[in-house]
Formats: structure tokens, sequence, C-alpha cells
């Protein structure tokens, strides 16, 4: 098993720089010039000029640019935005956000999801597994935004349920909108892996075992059944974290959420490299450490894999 | 005690009977009966599939869309960008059965011109996904060893990358943006998952005895991976792909939505359902109608490769 994690963690290296270094080219390679857009229509001093570049490293080369680059994220040292703000600061303060909002959604579509896609799976090709499985077709061919400005206008317009922004410092009851919407696309697409999974393992011998030697209902359902249909449903809600965290961008912008996708986006339309790669880059790392934490995880319910 | 088990005398009708040698030809019994072609793979999924409506639902979905793509005015005489603003947010009259926008454009042939951005960035996309994902993981499935290593890094880097985060930030770098740029910059981050099915199904199909059998008949190895092995891993990747192309055509309307897709120029859903967002207070129906042609367009590329995909499944057939 140590073996395996030790394994799985080489790997990550390669991938981390790999992505990272993609990430750092293709924002560094943009068109325009930052420093100069920084002087306005007056332009700066040469001196001061220079003086930004030599701090931002910018008269380096581009790889050792980077180098810079990965020293900082390693020393949590990332520079700071054309505001004078540490980078750090503003990860700091964004990140609790989305992650709660992440989290929000992961707890919502896990549960429904889950809940849902079982009954469904044991009740196949009756009403309600058409029903849901219809409606979770649906809520996958719908654009995230088109949900989004519906809840706002129907839940919490027309209806005044739930506060349409989040703003500020967000708390629990204002981000349950954004987290739902957040939530609807993987929240279909975990009922459909659910249903499927049951539909499979109903018919399997050990459920059969189980019914013949006199187990309740409720407990062959959830011990076996349940605890079977689970494994690609963890694989899914592992590297669905880190689809959460980018689908934020959207969701956050909707609905007015000062987290990592709105910080982000808002960056990425004034031109703030730094802060673009920076932010990109904890995306990133969530996203590669998710799917370790998944290989793991599966490694531990499914023991072929570990020897593979 | 001895066993004599085999030595009983068998009951009648139960003697065994060896056939002497001269009696049945050994041609007669390896024959096979070739006036009939053996039933492939896609045959069987085909007559499978002829007998779901679901199959014949999303068909003529697809067929549709791609009919209003291709020829727009087979639908609408009314131009989509002939708008005049005395009709702003005017409700359905004669010849304009959806009502106007914000613009004073008429909703009805802005769905319909809409198809066309749609449908093709979904469908270059998917092209070029299939044909980047083949070959990357056919390759390093078939080749195997220090290549598979590599290719196998190659991809999860990229996959690494959050697919919408790398489209928006590749998207706000460029100024001209048309339907290929925004085809391939989703292509560019979209085609791991193909690459990762491709290797799996080539892991799967290249042991076996078909293949080693050709490879005894001294065939080249390209020619085996083109001949051999790539067809018979088609199912999942064509599986894949349907579903694919529903998202891509998702992900262009959210870039679209984001202002950093298709310039607003084109008509698009995406960036119809943006423009109807602004008035969505006021006039919340005209967002309905971009926002159903998108749904439906995705739901019948969605539900056909569920259909392909269970008739595909011998488990999953209903026999």
């Amino acid at each position: 098993m140590l073996w395996y994690i030790g394994r799985r963690l080489l790997q990550v290296i390669p991938v981390f720089l790999g992505a990272t270094l993609l990430l750092y080219g293709l924002v560094f390679l943009r068109p325009g010039d930052p420093v100069a857009a920084l002087g306005g229509e007056r332009g700066l001093s040469p001196a001061a000029e220079l003086a930004i570049r030599e701090a931002y490293h910018l008269d380096q080369p581009f790889f050792m640019q980077y180098l810079y680059f990965l020293k900082g994220v390693f020393t949590f040292d990332m520079g700071v935005t054309f505001t004078g703000r540490p980078v750090v600061d503003v990860i700091a303060q964004a990140f609790p956000v989305t992650f709660q909002l992440a989290l929000m959604a992961i707890v919502i579509e896990t549960v429904f999801g889950i809940g849902f896609g079982l009954y469904a799976g044991i009740r196949k090709g009756k009403l309600f597994d058409s029903t849901v499985l219809l409606w979770s077709l649906l809520l996958i061919s719908l654009p995230t935004f088109v949900i989004g400005f519906v809840m706002q206008a129907v839940v919490g317009v027309q209806l005044g349920w739930l506060p349409i922004t989040a703003g500020r410092d967000p708390d629990f009851i204002s981000l349950l909108m954004p987290a739902i919407v957040l939530a609807t696309t993987s929240f279909a697409y975990i009922l459909r892996l659910t249903r499927t999974s049951v539909v499979e393992n109903i018919t399997a011998d050990f459920v059969r075992t189980a019914r013949a030697k006199g187990l309740p209902r409720g407990k062959v359902m959830t011990r076996h059944v349940l605890r079977n249909s689970l494994i690609p449903v963890v694989t899914f809600i592992g590297i669905d974290l880190g689809n959460l965290m980018a689908g934020s961008i959207v969701t956050e912008g909707i609905f007015n959420i000062n987290g990592v996708g709105g910080t982000l986006y808002q960056a990425i339309v004034r031109g703030e490299n730094v802060t673009v790669v920076s932010l990109s880059t904890v995306l990133v790392v969530v996203y590669i450490f998710a799917n370790l934490l998944v290989d793991v995880f599966y490694a531990v319910l499914d023991p072929r894999i570990r020897y593979a | 005690m001895p066993d004599n088990r085999y030595e009983k005398t068998p009951r009648p009708g139960q003697e065994r009977y060896v056939a002497p040698p001269e009696e049945v030809k050994v041609g007669v019994i390896d024959a096979v009966d070739t006036s009939e072609a053996p039933s492939s793979l896609w045959a069987d999924a085909w007559r499978d599939m002829r007998h779901r409506a679901l199959f014949w639902v999303s068909a003529a979905l697809i067929v549709f869309v791609v009919l209003m793509a291709v020829f727009p005015g087979l639908f609408t005489t009314t131009s989509p960008t002939e708008c005049h603003l005395e009709d702003s947010l005017g409700g359905p009259t004669a010849g304009h059965i959806f009502g106007f926008d914000k613009q004073g454009c008429d909703i009805y042939a802005r769905a319909v011109y809409g198809a066309r951005a749609s449908v093709t960035v979904g469908i270059l996309s998917t092209v070029f996904v299939v044909v980047i994902g083949t070959l990357i993981g056919a390759i390093a499935g078939y080749f195997g060893g220090w290549l598979d290593t590599v290719l196998s890094r190659f991809t999860d880097i990229f996959f690494a990358v959050p697919f919408v985060l790398a489209a928006i930030v590749i998207m706000s770098l460029l100024d001209d943006r048309n339907a290929l740029v925004v085809a391939v910059v989703l292509a560019v981050f979209g085609w791991t998952s193909i690459a990762r099915i491709t290797r799996g199904a080539v892991l799967g199909v290249k042991n076996n005895e078909f293949v080693t059998a050709a490879k005894a008949l001294g065939m080249s190895r390209g020619a085996i991976l083109g001949k051999h092995v790539l067809p018979n891993s088609a199912a999942p990747i064509i599986v894949y792909a349907t579903v694919a192309l529903g998202t891509f055509i998702v992900a262009e309307a959210t870039l679209s939505f984001l202002g950093i897709g298709l310039p607003t120029s084109t008509v698009s859903w995406g960036g119809d359902l943006d423009k109807a967002q602004e008035s969505i207070r006021i006039a919340p129906e005209i967002m309905i109608y971009p926002a159903t042609a998108l749904a439906l367009t995705v739901l019948s590329f969605i539900m056909m490769g569920d259909v392909v995909r269970d008739a595909l499944d011998p488990k999953a057939r209903k026999r």
C-alpha cells in the first residue's frame, strides 16, 4: 500500500510541473505588455519601467521566469497584484469561500444524487425511474448559467426564498443557491452513475445470496447493493472537486461571490498575469491531489488496483 | 478396493458410441456455415437500436438540428440580423411566432440561425478530439513501453488543467475569434478522456488471437493497428464522442455567455442567452427559446450516445 502511494506521489511531480508550465506559458504568451499598460497614457519613466521589470524578473528569459514562479509557489511568495496586494493574500481570502461553496455543492450532489439514483435503480423501469432519468438528462443538457439565472429569477426574485447574491463574507444561506446551481450538473451525473451500478449490482449473485439467507431488505440494499455501487461514484466525486472549483468561475460570476472563480475571471479580464497563473495553479494543485486521493481511496476499496 | 467405475457394464441406452474414423469427415465437423455473414457487433447493435423509440427520437432531432444549421432558410424567411428597435420586447405577432428580443430582432429567426454556430463548434471539436485522442491513446496502448509512459504522462498533464479554466484563459488571449478557433481551443484541452478510453480499449484488444494471427501472417505493426486493433476498439470511442459533442456545445455557449466565445456579430444560442439574461426580470420568456433549442440539441446527442452504448453492450441488451 505504501509502495503504491509512493509511486503515485512520484507520478504527481511531472504532472504538476507540466501543467503549471503549460498554464504559465499560456498566460505569458498573451499579447500586450502589462508593464507598459501600467503607465497608462503618459507612459512610465524608463527608470521606473526598468525597476518594475527587474522586480518581476521580466527581463529574464521565459524559462527562468517560470523557475522564479515555481520558487514563489513553494515559498508562498507569489508576488503582488497590480494594486499592490500580495497574491497569497488574495488566495487566502478567496480560497475559503470557494472551498465552502464546492463543499456544499458536493454534499448536495452526493446526498441527492445517491439517494435518487438508489431509489431509481431499485425501481428500475417504473414511473419514478423514467421521470428522474429524463430530468437528469435535461439538467446535463442545460448550461449551468441558464439554471443559475432561472433560479435567481424564480427562487430569488419572484418567490424571495433565498438571497440572489452573496457579496463579501457570504454566510451559509446566501451560498445555498449558488451551491445548488453549481451542483446540478454533477448531481445528474452522480444520479445516473449510481442508478446504473445499482441496476447492475441488484441482480448480482452476492445480493441473491444475502436475500436467500434471510437478511432484511433494507440491510441488503445498504450493505450489499449500495456499498458496491459506490466505487464509481467515489471516483467521480473526487474528480468533480476540481471541476467544481473551475466551474465556480461561471457560478461565482452570476452570484457575485468573491471566491477563486470570481477573482480569477476578473484577473483574466484585467490581464493580471501573476494572479491568473497563481490562482490557476491553486486550482490545478487541488485537482491533482483530489485525483491522487481518489486513486488511493480506490486502491483501499479494491486491492486489485494496487498490484496492477 | 480397485476402482472399477469405468468397467461397469452400461445400462441400456447409456452405451458410449464412438464413430469409426471414416464415418464422419473432419472437414464436415470443422466446416463453418459461410452462406450467411457472421453477425458483427455493429449489425447486432443496429438490430437492437432500430426497435427503440429513443433512437428514432434522437436521430430525428439530430437530423432536424443539422438541417437547421446547414439550410436555415428552409425554416424561416426572416433575417436574424434585421432588427427594429420599435419592436423591442414585442410579443408574438403573425409571422413572428416567438416575438422579439430587446434589440427588436425576431427570436424565432435567431433561434433557427443560432443552430449553425453550435453545431459547427460541436462537430468540429468532436472531430479534432477524436483524431488527437485516438492517435495518442492508440499509440500509447499499442506500442507500450517508454512511449506509453511518455504519452500517458503527457495526457495526465493536459488532464490536470480543468477544461473550462483552460478554455477561458486561452479564449481571453485571442482577439480574432470564430467557430474554428473556439473548436480548436475546446479540443486542445478536451482530448484527454478519449485518449484514455482509446488506450484502455486498445490494451484490451491487442492481445486477442486475431491480432497474433495477423502478426504471424507478417502484417506490419501499423497495418495491424489500423486494420484490426482500431476498428475493434471503436465502440467506446464513438459512444464517448457522441456525448462529448453535447458537452462541447454547452461549453461553447458558456464561453459565448462569458463574452469570450464567438463574437457578438455571430448569431449563436450562447450569445442570445447572454443577451436574454440582461432582460430576464422584465421578459423572462426570451431566454426560453435559445435555452430550449440548446438543451434539445445537447439532449439529442446525449440520448443517442446512451442508446448506442446500450446497444453495443450485450449485457444491457434486452432480448
